[in-house]
């Protein structure tokens, strides 16, 4: 078979890797194995080669994988992040997983061999691929059996940043996932002299089940920067009114990620800080950085200080330029920036965990060996009114803006209910033990800030500053809408859609082929959900219609909603579901099914 | 490949849209989902289909086999085991020892739950000991029914109860139980806990508890008088190096109350007795 062949002279690459990375780890022992692409001031792609056929000559290539067949190998691993290691699952003997690197319009045969002892699948995130190649076990397929070889089989449509990760056991957050570049069959809009994947990702040593067990055990057992007596005398964080306000709710105002610093690495490529990645330019350079956020739980804050970035794609798809200082990038999502350094200096690359349990940092620098200045953990956000579903815009506040819970609604909210749990505000979610809350007043969020940047004093993106490079494909006005309740109870550590798990027997959401639908994604919980949907981009209700931005992937902030349209084109089942990891394995998670209109709904 | 086809199709579709998608009536309001030139239509869903396409793509029946394991995957299944109280007390008496410890099997909404708890002086015969095993039921959010056995085996004839109940969490953090026991002998028993974590530091958390205890009648055997029979109150501070591993220091203090502390004296012993303690609080 051909792409046995091809296996061959990858794993020849990727030997030569080993040994080239071993020569210039030297030192540092443990070091992992890094893909080519990952490993440290490697000099980046240049745009000049993005013109030529396959494999990018003149570069090492040995981490990227081109042409059209691939093969790529999961198996057994050990990872090391500073002084700490366990088992893994790598591609092809690497965490991250291999480069894919592809060309819009051309075909693909990715033949996956499973030698784990379980079984295992990859998923093409962002990628349109016909359903049955998507990847998802029991879904789009059977899984990839221990032992044995599955061969996707695709056409490239679109251009843009991706990534791949396993859509089975969690595997993700053990090693199993890595990017994929699609390069435009005609010329990129945005011209860049040099580009560069960063993959954000969190590593623990703690298996995510054993997390899972935990987290059943005591929601907030990663949490260690909660509200304590001591901080209250040091006047910090809420108030001792609202401190009672809201433990009368049982609700913490400091849940901002269930999984945290306290047992994750945060990496940038596979690196630490102390590892520090290197990304090399020389001044006056456009730089494109393809920033993926691989994380199994953790939503970063992504910045350079001392360089503005200019987004020119979200979710690979291109959008028109905007100038930023930060970046808030959920789990899943993706984002092309071009920054252009003038100065021979180096800049700190930065992305920190929303709950400022940690950071990571590597280093934008015009040579090798230089390091970026690693900023101070700011302080850890509060979650607020708004988070709990409380809209509060153009209500009378009272005096000192603060609202009293324990009053019943006054007119001027319209007759809603400030109850954190009346259920007749969302009718599509199933009561039960799984629903801790409903947000009495849901805000659109998707022109705010996120979490704890609300009052960073720089620019910081909001998916309203997004406007899609290219006119919006489908310009029709929606025929209906759905709402889609995200619940959950924080003490249990039950996460669903609308109220039930698939577990529980909830039933898929259908489509219609080629119908427009809006759906509104409606968050009754206090923690941002990262929504995927696959097969698809849709469009965020945000600004003007027309251009709007297009993504596969959108953050509902806290308490908030979050609208997009969608044009149900792609017929078959799909995956549609949170992207942290934990909460899509406990339950929020659903089939999307697209099929042919054969009349209306009985 | 139908599905390609449908694929590209829909694209060549879309293609042709762009003139069409310069509507200059779009809304003009930012970000909001205000009525306008945007007026979402109220079609009714279309029915949720029973086929499985991937079905005619790969072997149907490994895809049964993968769309049951799907539907498995959430379903939670675990277990703890949390020692919450392992300590030594130091009374003006002979000094003693006391445990309590809980653990459970199962998923979110059902579980198995045992506790058993118990207190003893060193060189004497365990005085209190218990192990109950209930069935636990999550209710709502926050609170969960529990109903089971309870076998004593301290001083005394060692009585088996049922067991029924609730316990949960209560507004502002508070952790409680309501039991009532009824014992195979007939007799009528109540228990109230609460305790409440204050977090001082992120580490060293301050855990006042409490505990009461009545009975419907009359026990003499156990030296139980109808009413209240008895009250305990500790404060302990504990230093969480781990959630897993955490030592404290303490005061507990009983008292037995009413007709059971009249029947204590009567024994010989005193009603009350005031402790400090040291222990460790410990996960599994």
């Amino acid at each position: 078979m051909q792409s046995r062949a091809y296996c061959a002279v990858m794993e020849n690459n990727v030997l030569l890797d080993r040994r080239r990375m071993l020569l210039g780890a030297g030192v540092l022992g443990l070091a992992p194995l890094f893909p080519t692409w990952a490993q440290s001031g490697h000099g980046g792609h240049r745009s000049g080669h993005r013109s030529g056929k396959g494999a990018l000559a003149g570069h090492n290539t040995g981490g990227t994988l081109s042409g059209e067949s691939i093969a790529l190998s999961i198996g057994e691993a050990r990872y090391a992040v500073g002084n700490r290691a366990a088992s893994a699952i790598a591609v092809n003997g690497t965490i991250p997983a291999p480069l894919i690197r592809l060309r819009e319009g051309q075909n693909v045969r990715i033949a996956v061999t499973n030698t784990l002892q379980e079984q295992t699948s990859i998923h093409w995130h962002g990628l349109l691929v016909p359903f049955q190649m998507d990847g998802v076990p029991g879904v789009s397929f059977p899984g990839i059996d221990p032992g044995e070889t599955f061969t996707y089989e695709f056409p490239i449509l679109h251009p843009g940043t991706f990534w791949y990760h396993s859509h089975s056991g969690m595997q993700e957050a053990v090693g199993l996932y890595g990017p994929i570049v699609i390069d435009p069959a005609t010329p990129d809009p945005v011209t860049f002299d040099r580009e560069y994947v960063l993959m954000l990702a969190d590593w623990s040593p703690i298996d995510p089940h054993t997390q899972l067990r935990k987290l059943k055990t005591m929601g907030g057992y990663y949490n260690w920067q909660r509200q304590t007596v001591g901080g209250l005398l040091k006047r910090r964080d809420q108030s001792l009114k609202e401190r009672l306000e809201w433990a009368k709710m049982r609700m913490d105002a400091t849940d901002i990620s269930d999984v945290t610093g306290a047992t994750y690495s945060f990496l940038i490529n596979g690196h630490d800080s102390l590892a520090n990645w290197t990304a090399l330019f020389a001044p006056g350079e456009r730089i494109k950085l393809r920033i993926i956020n691989a994380s199994s739980m953790t939503n970063f804050n992504f910045r350079i200080p001392g360089l503005p970035m200019t987004v020119v794609a979200a979710d690979g798809c291109n959008v028109q330029p905007v100038e930023i200082d930060e970046i808030q990038i959920a789990i899943a999502e993706a984002y092309d920036v071009i920054v252009q350094p003038a100065e021979a200096a180096a800049f700190g690359i930065i992305a920190e965990a929303i709950d400022r349990s940690g950071l990571v940092r590597a280093t934008l620098a015009p040579q090798p060996g230089m390091v970026g200045a690693v900023p101070k953990l700011r302080t850890r956000p509060v979650l607020n009114m708004r988070d709990m579903g409380m809209d509060m815009s153009g209500m009378d506040m009272g005096s000192g803006g603060e609202i009293d819970l324990s009053k019943p609604a006054n007119e001027s909210m319209d007759g809603h209910s400030m109850k954190m749990r009346d259920l007749s505000l969302a009718p599509g979610v199933k009561p039960g033990p799984g629903v801790a809350t409903i947000s009495p007043m849901p805000a659109d969020r998707l022109a705010d800030r996120g979490t704890g940047l609300e009052n960073e004093d720089h620019r910081v993106l909001t998916y309203a500053e997004l406007r899609s490079r290219e006119a919006n494909p489908d310009p029709r006005t929606p025929t209906r809408q759905i709402d889609v309740n995200l619940t959950a109870n924080m003490e249990r550590y039950m996460w669903s859609i609308d109220g039930e798990t698939m577990s529980e027997g909830a039933q898929p959401i259908p489509f219609r082929t080629g119908e427009r639908v809006r759906v509104n994604l409606i968050n009754h919980t206090m923690m941002p959900h990262p929504i995927h949907l696959h097969g698809h981009f849709f469009e965020l209700v945000t600004g003007e219609a027309g251009n709007r931005p297009r993504k596969h992937t959108v953050n509902v902030l806290p308490g908030g909603k979050a609208s997009f349209d969608l044009t149900a084109d792609a017929e078959g089942d799909w995956a549609f579901h949170c992207h942290m990891l934990l909460h899509m394995h406990a339950g929020m998670m659903r089939v999307v099914t697209v099929r042919a209109d054969k009349g209306p709904a009985a | 490949m139908s599905a390609i086809r449908t694929i590209l199709l829909a694209c060549a579709a879309l293609a042709s849209f762009p003139a069409f998608a310069q509507d200059p009536h779009a809304g003009h309001d930012m970000g909001q989902m205000k009525a306008g030139p945007e007026e979402v239509g109220t079609a009714p869903p279309p029915p949720v289909p029973t086929d499985h396409p991937a079905d005619a793509f790969w072997d149907a029946s490994r895809m049964a086999k993968a769309r049951a394991a799907l539907s498995q995957e959430g379903r939670f299944y675990g277990n703890a085991l949390i020692g919450d109280r392992l300590e030594y007390r130091a009374t003006n008496g002979r000094d003693g020892y006391a445990w309590q410890v809980m653990g459970w099997v199962g998923g979110d909404i059902d579980r198995l739950a045992v506790e058993t708890e118990g207190e003893g002086a060193f060189g004497e015969a365990l005085e209190t000991g218990e192990v109950r095993a209930a069935w636990r039921h999550a209710l709502d959010p926050w609170w969960n029914f529990e109903l089971g056995a309870r076998q004593d085996f301290g001083l005394g004839p060692d009585r088996t109860y049922g067991v029924i109940g609730i316990e949960g969490l209560a507004p502002y953090w508070f952790e409680v139980g309501a039991h009532a026991f009824v014992s195979n002998k007939g007799d009528v028993h109540f228990r109230l806990e609460a305790e409440h974590d204050m977090r001082l530091t992120q580490r060293l958390i301050l855990q006042p508890s409490v505990e009461i205890d009545a009975a419907a009648q009359d026990v003499p055997e156990l030296g139980i008088g109808a009413g209240f029979e008895k009250i305990e109150l500790g404060t302990r501070l504990r230093y969480e190096f781990v959630r897993e591993f955490a030592p404290y220091v303490g005061v507990h203090w009983e008292r037995k109350l009413g007709e059971t502390a009249r029947l204590a004296r009567a024994d010989g012993e005193s009603a009350s007795s005031f402790s400090a303690v040291i222990g460790i609080r410990t996960w599994f």
